[in-house]
């Protein structure tokens, strides 16, 4: 394990639960959505640690926590020596400053009716750091530090494509040179030829400013290219967890192989060659997440042991230090599993083709 | 920062400045709104009736002045025929007498004070404290929204007319009454919907966003929320504004509105259910004025919700109403 | 005769901005129990030329012809191709959710579509159908989930019950449009899967239109990538895959992450989309080109064979460009005219100032 003094942000068993609450005048809570569910991670200064996963796995929760939008349930979460799970409003306003937030919708984070200058000069009159024209002048730096043209100072939002709208984000993000940035799938609501614009854009800025990411997304190869390290989640608990490379080149945990092996690849030949591991039935809610290992319905490998019994993120045998894998049964190197089928407590998703 | 590689590789024109790409100014929503309503013929003509009308308010005492009647007193010479009847439209009376020879012309231009300052007035009071409210429930939500949304039901239960004519009776009516009755029953419509509004707006990601840079709760009413809101006001505004007048109109014609003897549109229906069957215009005028004047209002509030709601939006609702035909 | 055959297909909007022109001269035609795969970003028109086929465009200008088993779809009356639609053609969203009506139960939804185009059909039979038909995508105990709500069901659950709706009437052609977007990917694994074993099962053509290269690798026979509006390329995977001569079809490829997760810095296409209401003149493509000629500036290309590996030209494989007919990257004469627009700064992305950025990466391109 590397030093302590590394680690920028120490994630310890973290909950997050978002109760449901029923009544009109009364609102009592009839259930929790268990959106976070006990997730430790460390993020190194000035790596980039990649979140994949599922619509529903707690991704998103996790980095909305991390930048202290959610107050979280239960658990700590350490930024640069200081404990922040705790601190409320005002208290927070410093740690604000350091960790900021890319999001998803180019077309919903920026607000339609103000005009660009005053977005990405927002975090210098919140955090009263510059004012007039030095303001001015140090968004217009910001914009062409993210490839916009300056003299578009005065457009509205709608007046830019998408990617130039991502790229204003950026440019907010960037204002107070902040040493976290976390990026909730930044690219997978732009263009592929954009989508590579803005990646490259956000690798450079990373070279030149010392930055630390949390890379939050859906897309496997994208999280690979940008990756150190990457963290794959599934209904709240992070399942593996390893070196970017060596998360793909040998994954242990079932979810993970099936994951890789349903990402698309834009090669004919590769396509062919490729088992998919086509898992069945769907996320289960979230709401009552599955007994034991949250994977075992779903999970090709699943044995009894797995109903009762959740895993621990722990190396398994044969992996590096920093290879973690919650699975009692992990996946053999030359194991095929796109030939298995799910054999616990499956509703089967098979078609059932007519007899012909 | 050496950032040369960086800028060069990153740098982009937006497509404005691509060659033969279509110019794009940088242009507010408003002056695009603006653009679209200015292309809508009817809700021009309906500014310019709008326009003319406000003009002939102002004027009142000149037009008074100029035809040479008050609207107050009756015109003992040419008010009236032998009869003690209405006169018609006539070289001293352009638009005609009432049953007490009172010139139609000035009591109407009398009328559109009262018409308009009502309307104007009780409107964008409605608004400030529709706004006020609305956004307050909306925003802070928990025990204030309970609050404050259980206020807006309550009085958008009252039956109204009675609850009017009863202050009325009560207090005697008057212009400011009459302002302070519409102003109670239209606030709460409008602070329903802006609180709708509002909790859409707070599930927006930029205002995510402005919490992550460390925003509080007031900067981002003001910066963040309130703008946003200023499309949908203008809109329920204009909306409000006729609704106003006819309730207006409708409160004096019960003679719980302005002082009867005031010249309002109202209470010159009100006079002309006695006269109507021998005169015709003691009741045609004062309508034809209110309808012109409500249609108006509600033509171009319909454009400038039309305005401020892009095209490509309605195309797009469009092309999923087809979809859903399937 | 194909089954269909599209030829010369524009569409164009007359909004209160200018004339958008959505789609400006598409042709292909789409053989039984194929799948043609048409790719492009958004604004490429790709969508909108389907959408036309089947009436879904309202007060679009329309030219061109589509004939769908010899009877032009375009020529048709409402009528007529509301028969037709859900019959002999159906459809597949990116968004099941609104396509599906939340307030009628999804198994009712299915049973009233096969009972408007049959009418001979019982309800009970209709009902028995549509069970049959929840099993046949994959939805678990159909017999229960027939009566389910839209709202009840998950999102590959629902994307499930749109295909079930769409294969109701055994149509001969599907067009699925985005069908996979907006699910997860494991999802999109299943559905991808069951798409290609109904296809065969039931020798039904599929027109998959998509912006990701990567989902119709190996489920396409042949692929029309388009760009603002136009088609720029069309071959069988294969070629396009491997031997892609258009380079917006190579910028494309490239762009994507790899999947064997080499470092290398990306090679984006620089610049933006065009704008459909004022489109670049000549080829749409040469503002972001790296391959720019000064003839790309004033000439439209037209679609012309590409030449297949032993030089022969290929009626299969064309392209909309003025390059020399080899494939893009490989003939040492390409590479001449690449290397010439880079030093004469033609590509600009955009704009001259920028003429950095195909520098940059024309750099680390080797």
């Amino acid at each position: 394990m590397s030093q302590e003094s590394d680690v920028l942000v120490e994630i310890d068993d973290v909950y997050k639960y978002f109760p449901i609450k029923q009544g009109i005048i009364f609102k009592r809570e009839i259930a929790r959505v268990h959106a976070v569910d006990g997730v430790s991670l460390k993020v190194r200064r000035g790596e980039t640690i990649g979140i994949v996963g599922e619509s529903g796995c707690g991704k998103s929760t996790l980095a909305r926590c991390i930048t202290g939008l959610h107050p979280i349930t239960k658990g700590r979460i350490v930024f640069d020596g200081q404990d922040i799970s705790n601190l409320r409003g005002r208290a927070l306003k410093p740690f604000h400053r350091d960790v900021q937030m890319i999001f998803q919708d180019p077309y919903g984070s920026l607000n339609p009716r103000r005009r660009v200058g005053a977005i990405i000069g927002d975090p210098f009159d919140i955090h009263g750091i510059a004012s007039g024209a030095e303001r001015k002048r140090r968004v217009q730096e910001l914009m062409e530090l993210v490839g916009l043209n300056p003299e578009h100072y005065n457009r509205f939002p709608a007046e830019f494509s998408g990617g130039q709208r991502q790229r204003i984000g950026i440019a907010r993000a960037l204002a107070l040179k902040p040493k976290l940035i976390v990026c909730d799938e930044p690219v997978s609501a732009l263009d592929v030829s954009i989508q590579a614009q803005v990646i490259n854009l956000l690798k450079d800025l990373q070279d030149e400013l010392g930055l630390t990411y949390v890379f939050i997304a859906h897309d496997l190869s994208v999280v690979r290219y940008v990756s150190d390290r990457v963290a794959v989640m599934y209904l709240g608990k992070i399942a593996e967890n390893a070196d970017g490379e060596e998360l793909y080149e040998n994954p242990r945990h079932p979810y993970t192989s099936a994951l890789l092996s349903a990402a698309s690849i834009a090669d004919p030949d590769a396509a062919e060659r490729r088992e998919r591991i086509v898992l069945s039935g769907d996320v289960p809610s979230p709401i009552r997440p599955p007994s034991g290992c949250r994977f075992h319905p779903r999970c090709p490998k699943a044995q009894e042991n797995c109903v009762d019994v959740a895993p621990d993120l722990i190396v398994r045998g044969g992996d590096t230090a920093s290879h973690l894998t919650a699975c009692h049964y992990p996946v053999e190197a030359a194991e095929n599993l796109a030939v298995e089928t799910a054999a616990i407590e499956q509703l089967s998703t098979e078609p059932t083709l007519p007899s012909a | 920062m050496s950032l040369t590689d960086l800028e060069a590789e990153a740098s982009v024109p937006p497509a404005s400045e691509v060659p033969g790409g279509r110019a794009i100014e940088g242009r507010s929503p408003w002056q695009l709104a603006w653009a679209r309503l200015r292309k809508d013929r009817a809700a021009m003509i309906s500014l310019v009736v709008i326009i003319l009308l406000v003009v002939m308010a102002l004027m009142a005492p000149l037009i008074s002045k100029w035809v040479g009647y008050a609207p107050d007193f009756g015109d003992r010479k040419f008010g009236q025929t032998e009869d003690g009847l209405p006169v018609g439209l006539t070289g001293h009376h352009f638009l005609g007498t009432d049953r007490f020879g009172r010139d139609i012309l000035v009591r109407s231009v009398y009328g559109a004070r009262v018409s308009l300052l009502v309307g104007l007035v009780s409107t964008a009071l409605a608004v400030i404290f529709g706004v006020i409210i609305g956004a307050s429930a909306g925003f802070y939500g928990g025990a204030i929204d309970t609050i404050l949304a259980r206020f807006m039901d309550v009085t958008l239960s009252f039956p109204y007319l009675l609850f009017a004519l009863a202050l009325a009776a009560a207090f005697g009516a008057s212009t400011p009454l009459t302002i302070f009755v519409i102003t109670f029953f239209s606030f709460a419509s409008i602070g329903r919907i802006v609180r709708g509004q509002v909790l859409q707006i707070k599930e927006r990601e930029f205002i995510e966003a402005a919490k992550s840079l460390g925003a509080g709760s007031v900067r981002t009413m003001f910066v963040d929320v309130i703008p946003n809101l200023v499309a949908p006001v203008t809109v329920l505004g204009s909306m409000t504004i006729p609704t106003a007048i006819i309730f207006e109109s409708t409160l004096s014609f019960l003679g719980a509105g302005s002082d009867p003897r005031t010249p309002t549109w109202g209470n010159m229906l009100s006079d002309a259910t006695q006269s109507y069957t021998v005169a015709w215009w003691t009741l045609f005028i004062p309508a034809a004025l209110l309808l012109i004047t409500t249609l108006a209002f509600n033509i171009l509030g319909d454009a400038v919700r039309d305005a401020l709601d892009p095209r490509s939006e309605r195309l797009f609702a469009a092309q999923k109403a087809n979809r859903k035909k399937k | 005769m194909s089954l269909l055959e599209v030829r010369d297909l524009k569409v164009s909007f007359d909004t209160s901005d200018g004339l958008v022109q959505a789609v400006r001269g598409v042709s292909f035609t789409v053989e039984r129990g194929k799948t043609l795969g048409i790719v492009g970003e958004s604004g490429s028109g790709k969508s909108v030329s389907t959408q036309t086929l089947l009436g879904l465009t309202a007060g679009a200008l329309i030219d061109g012809e589509a004939l769908f088993e010899g009877q032009d779809l375009l020529a048709m009356s409402d009528e007529q191709l509301r028969r037709i639609r859900g019959k002999e053609i159906a459809m597949i969203f990116q968004d099941p959710l609104s396509s599906l009506h939340p307030l009628y139960k999804v198994g009712k939804q299915i049973a009233e579509m096969i009972r408007q185009h049959e009418s001979d059909v019982s309800k009970a039979q209709a009902r028995k159908r549509a069970i049959e038909l929840l099993g046949m995508v994959g939805i678990p105990e159909p017999g229960q989930r027939v009566d389910d709500y839209p709202h009840q069901f998950s999102g590959g659950m629902r994307q499930r019950a749109m295909i079930a709706m769409s294969l109701a009437l055994n149509p001969k052609l599907i067009v699925a449009d985005e069908p996979t977007t907006a699910l997860d990917a494991t999802v999109q694994a299943q559905i991808l899967d069951l798409m290609l074993r109904l296809q065969r099962e039931f020798d039904t053509a599929l027109i998959m239109i998509t912006h990701d290269l990567g989902v119709i690798a190996d489920l396409a026979d042949d692929v029309l990538v388009m760009y603002g509006g136009k088609p720029v390329e069309h071959a069988d995977r294969r070629s396009l895959y491997y031997r892609p001569h258009h380079p917006y079809t190579k910028g494309l490829l490239e762009s994507i992450p790899g999947s064997t997760g080499a470092k290398t810095r990306l090679k984006p296409i620089p610049g933006q989309p065009p704008s459909l209401i004022n489109l670049p003149t000549g080829c749409a493509f040469h503002p972001r080109c790296e391959y720019v000629m000064d003839r790309c500036v004033p000439e439209e290309p037209p679609l012309a064979a590409v030449n297949d590996k032993d030089g022969f030209p290929d009626l299969g494989h064309t392209s909309a460009c003025w390059l020399p007919r080899e494939a893009a990257g490989l003939s040492t004469e390409v590479e001449r005219i690449r290397q010439e627009a880079v030093a004469l700064g033609r590509t600009t992305g955009a704009l001259g100032s920028t003429a950095g950025s195909t520098v940059v990466d024309a750099g680390e391109a080797k």
